[in-house]
């Protein structure tokens, strides 16, 4: 009976709060909108990453920390900062109250209705956090231009675009993670930055990085940012730097607050003498250049290019069978491999490329900064060349990309329709998450949910070249 | 119309969360050995597939009419066989004879739930989409708010897509009527309209309004000219469709009759199971089907149905518009609903299709009424383990409606067109001005009655001894040392009190109209294609 008086519960609380929009807030209508809409999708199909949760809620529960990395009773093993596995830890407090049987480590591939009602409604849950900084951004956002229709205004068209961003629902709702709250930090650190609060901005990115290592994609884009912008106070008229307006303060304010937060993240284990093990554990260098469904990056064009033409020099003898590895790129495993033609790539290979890649956005913040927009610019750009030339990257990756995308599409033209392009590719290379044997239900669910995405792209970037871009740009 | 990619946003939402709520349990699902609708359904294909056509409607040794026996008009059966050839093509064993029954597995079920999204793709949704481009005299935004509205309606997702039934179809083919006759396209309406009524016999809850309202502008024409043209015409396509739909049973007699006698099956009583209308209202005080004779209940619930449809049918065929035809439709469907032999639960969709046509013109009323609706059916839904679906639609179209079309700011006399019924009150009570406080009260509390009977027949189990609901509600003195539990079983009883009080509502409605239609017999409220378009968007 209890999991029905959760549910009520949720569903109550949901129901007073629809009451409230008959008020006519349109952004309460599109957050609960979207949430019901996530409350539809439990009964969905989940990947892996679910038992993946639950182990580390099993493992955070009932070990003790120093058991926390070194555990490995599930394959599934703890690969997340320890902030994470604190947010697992707290879950587990009201898991306990779901189901007893989850929290126990040996309880591989435990789910019942109850983990996974529990679950699915962790995560909506959890995306209040990203709500409020949707909310956030769409004050950064200004509509210069008087628009009456309320669909032509650039709030209510980047609160759609982030709040209804399928390719979240997508991952977080049907595959099964928790990026949305995640993502919420990232959105409200950069509104920070937006509203010229950086302590606040770098505080919370310093956190972030210690939920999920991942962000460490786009730390360039901050580091740089604030200490061109932030330390250094004041530039000369023509806009490049001011050498004695360097602010020794701020820079050491920022870096205690980096310190601080690394210091209470990583300072247990660093007592514990933990940290190689943990650091072997968020950074696993033997999982092989490319995941297990490969990432639309350079990497996969690489990978195919070295099949085909290992493919071509046997149809032409002029390779020796013998000398080529049995086990296959392709195979879909995770796994190291070596390449038989072009040369093997190595991670520092990776690092150099995207280091070479974010070089020229970095230059343009560095000596040409153009406030927190020229900020943002760097930001995706960061992304998007980790995302290219990145070691072991997921798919997922790329909604580091749009989603900070979606705050730029709606203030030019240009930037709106590069937008469009982005995101249905990137939203459409999502798909193969969902695949699985019996799982052809979803090929509808995917199709419409593909057509979806792009009416509501296409409307958008209409609207936008319509309504922002004047005559002539 | 410009912003036709809004529109094709709306449509592909309303299929999500129509895909979403068909992830869920169906009726029926792993209780053997009847099961349920879901299994009638795949029977049907069966039956229709390997039997010949004189066979459907008769019970034999291969066609057993006590296990899910064909009980709808023509145009299903040819419906099941359709879907039968494409499920011989992709799985045979889905429809062999005898040994299919009961059949269930996750590819059948994306079979099942596939032909229900193509039915309602190809004629109920482009019905909707094409009644709300052509309604005047509101924006376009409006219209778009509309459709979503009406296509985020719970109740027929639920009953579709959840208990699983094929009323898209048949609540489709009425709407690609009611569009017909709207915009004087009199013959093909009336054709879809006999081609909805070959599909589900409940369509005939639908009929008087078309007959008069067609028979209304026969009328207007003159009867010597063009209007006994028209009626000829009309008529001509009524017995045309009828007989193509019925031609294979027309050969014998014995087929027809056996064919009616499944269809109309007034050997079951006046009410089964439990239906939020008059007589099942009635029976928690007076066992009406103890009390009177079978013959007698016939009798007095088709003179009561009679009784309360004559108005508005009358009205609508001396002064015919579609506006009025619309009010018209809404009138006589809850009147049928309320009085009529033998309804189920699901029938209330057929008062929903003609209220959601009416929801631009007076949103307030009908969200109220669409609300109830759905939650009329809650107990049929939770037996299909459909909570979280019902909650979670019927939330989401409250938030659409309230956002679309701010109802709660739409309360005054004029826009309730409630102001000739307040007006001829306060002729006799001077101080009746607060009807407007008294309704938003009454909604307030309808929705606070659902919320805790939804709770309760969730949480709670019933008790053993019965309580008298009524009394409880009604008056609030009695209390008793067991909580105002609700039983189960007469959890839709309730919600026959707001449907009551819009039945009360409605009358006054329907003079309304019926006396706004006297003043401009020219309704300017329509816009037929092809036209001059006169709307400001």
């Amino acid at each position: 009976m209890r999991i029905k008086w959760v549910e009520c519960a949720a569903l109550s609380v949901m129901a007073a709060l629809s009451v409230m929009t008959g008020g006519g807030s349109w952004f309460l209508a599109l957050a609960l909108g979207v949430t019901l809409l996530k409350c539809l999708l439990i009964p969905t199909y989940h990947s892996t990453d679910f038992e993946v949760h639950r182990n580390w809620l099993a493992i955070t529960h009932s070990l003790p920390i120093s058991q926390w990395y070194y555990e490995a009773t599930s394959e599934w093993t703890l690969d997340y900062p320890p902030f994470f596995a604190w947010f697992e830890y707290a879950l587990s407090h009201v898991a306990k109250y779901f189901d007893q049987e989850m929290l126990n480590v040996h309880n591989l591939n435990y789910s019942s209705s109850r983990t996974l009602l529990f679950q699915r409604f962790s995560v909506i849950f959890t995306d209040a956090l990203f709500v409020y900084a949707v909310h956030e951004c769409c004050k950064c956002v200004d509509g210069k231009k008087a628009c009456k229709e309320l669909t032509e205004k650039p709030k209510f068209i980047l609160s759609v675009l982030l709040l209804w961003n399928f390719g979240l629902l997508i991952v977080d709702h049907i595959h099964f993670q928790y990026n949305g709250f995640l993502f919420g930090l990232m959105l409200l650190s950069i509104a920070r930055l937006f509203q010229k609060r950086h302590m606040e901005g770098a505080f919370l990115f310093a956190v972030l990085l210690h939920f999920k290592h991942i962000y460490l994609y786009v730390a360039p884009a901050y580091g740089i940012y604030l200490l061109r912008s932030y330390c250094f106070t004041a530039n000369k008229p023509d806009g490049s730097i001011r050498w004695n307006s360097f602010s020794f303060v701020r820079l050491i304010s920022l870096g205690l607050t980096v310190f601080l937060v690394s210091a209470l993240s990583l300072g247990p284990f660093l007592a514990l003498n933990q940290l190689p093990q943990v650091f072997s554990r968020l950074f696993p260098f033997k999982r092989g250049l490319c995941h297990a469904y490969w990432a639309p990056n350079f990497w996969a064009v690489y990978n195919a290019l070295d099949k085909v033409l290992s493919v071509i020099g046997l149809q032409l003898k002029l390779l020796d069978p013998k000398k080529i590895p049995k086990a296959s790129m392709t195979s879909g495993l995770v796994q190291q491999f070596q390449h038989t033609v072009l040369p093997s790539v190595t991670p520092l290979v990776t690092l150099i490329c995207t280091l070479i890649a974010i070089l020229p956005s970095i230059f343009c913040l560095w000596f040409k900064p153009q406030g927190p927009r020229g900020f943002l610019r760097c930001l995706i750009l960061c992304a998007l060349s980790s995302f290219m030339f990145g070691w072991h990257v997921h798919e997922k990756a790329i909604l580091l990309a749009i989603l900070p995308m979606s705050l730029l599409s709606v203030g030019k033209a240009g930037d709106a329709s590069i937008f469009l392009i982005l995101s249905t590719t990137g939203h459409y290379s999502l798909f193969p998450l969902l695949f699985t044997a019996p799982g052809k239900k979803n090929l509808f669910l995917i199709g419409w949910k593909l057509s979806t995405s792009l009416a509501w792209a296409l409307w958008k970037s209409s609207v936008n070249l319509y309504s922002l871009s004047p005559p002539g740009s | 119309m410009e912003k036709w990619y809004l529109m094709t946003a709306v449509v592909l939402l309303g299929l999500t969360v129509r895909w979403t709520v068909s992830l869920n349990s169906y009726s029926g699902a792993g209780k053997p050995p009847m099961f349920g609708d879901y299994e009638a359904q795949r029977h049907w294909q069966e039956i229709t597939f390997n039997l010949p056509i004189k066979q459907w409607y008769f019970n034999s040794s291969d066609n057993n009419l006590q296990y899910w026996g064909l009980d709808y008009p023509p145009l299903t059966a040819y419906h099941s066989l359709l879907c039968a050839y494409v499920a011989q093509f992709i799985n045979p064993d889905w429809i062999a004879l005898h040994s299919s029954r009961g059949y269930e597995s996750q590819a059948h079920k994306l079979f099942m739930r596939a032909t229900v999204l193509i039915a309602d793709l190809l004629i109920y949704i482009p019905a909707v989409v094409l009644h709300c481009c052509c309604l005047k005299e509101i924006s376009t935004k409006k219209k778009i708010a509309n459709a979503l509205c009406i296509l985020l309606y719970p109740g027929l997702i639920l009953i579709d897509y959840g208990h699983f039934q094929y009323n898209s179809v048949s609540l489709g083919l009425a709407l690609w009527g009611v569009l017909g006759v709207s915009c004087d396209w009199d013959l093909l309406g009336s054709l879809a309209f006999c081609l909805a009524v070959n599909y589900k016999q409940m369509e005939l809850y639908h009929s008087l309004p078309f007959f008069c309202f067609l028979l209304g502008k026969c009328f207007k024409k003159g009867l010597k000219g063009k209007g006994f043209v028209l009626f000829v015409k009309l008529a001509g396509t009524v017995v045309a469709s009828f007989t193509l739909c019925w031609l294979p049973f027309f050969t014998e007699r014995a087929q027809a009759l056996q064919v009616l006698r499944r269809l109309f099956p007034v050997d079951r009583g006046l009410f089964e199971d439990k239906v939020a209308n008059i007589w099942c209202s009635v029976s928690v005080f007076l066992k009406i089907k103890d009390i009177l004779p079978h013959h007698v209940q016939i009798i007095v619930s088709f003179c009561l149905t009679l009784l309360s449809l004559l108005p508005a049918c009358v009205k609508l065929t001396l002064q015919p518009s579609p506006k009025g035809f619309r009010f018209t439709l809404v009138s006589c469907a809850l009147s049928f609903f309320l009085f009529s032999f033998q309804v189920h639960e699901k029938s209330i969709l057929l008062v929903s299709l003609p209220v959601c046509l009416v929801l631009s013109e007076i949103p307030f009323m009908s969200t109220w009424f669409l609300l109830v609706s759905t939650f009329s059916m809650l107990p049929l839904l939770l037996k299909d383990d459909l909570l979280m679906p019902s909650v979670v639609t019927t939330m989401a179209f409250f938030i659409a409606c309230a956002t679309s079309f701010s109802i709660f700011e739409k309360t005054s006399e004029e826009e309730l067109r409630l102001k000739s019924f307040s007006v001829s009150v306060r002729k006799h009570l001077p101080r009746f001005t607060f009807l407007p406080r008294i309704i938003q009260h009454l909604f307030i509390i309808s929705v606070i009655t659902m919320v805790l009977l939804t709770l309760m027949t969730v949480t709670l189990d019933p008790p053993q001894k019965l309580p008298d609901l009524f009394s409880v509600l009604i008056s609030t003195e009695l209390t008793s040392a067991n909580p105002p539990l609700l039983l189960r079983k007469t959890g839709p009883e309730l919600t026959s009190v707001p449907i009551f009080l819009y039945f009360i509502c409605g009358t006054p409605t329907t003079a309304w109209c019926a006396k706004r239609c006297h003043v401009r017999t020219q309704d300017s409220n329509w816009q037929t294609p092809g036209r001059q378009s006169r709307t400001y968007t």
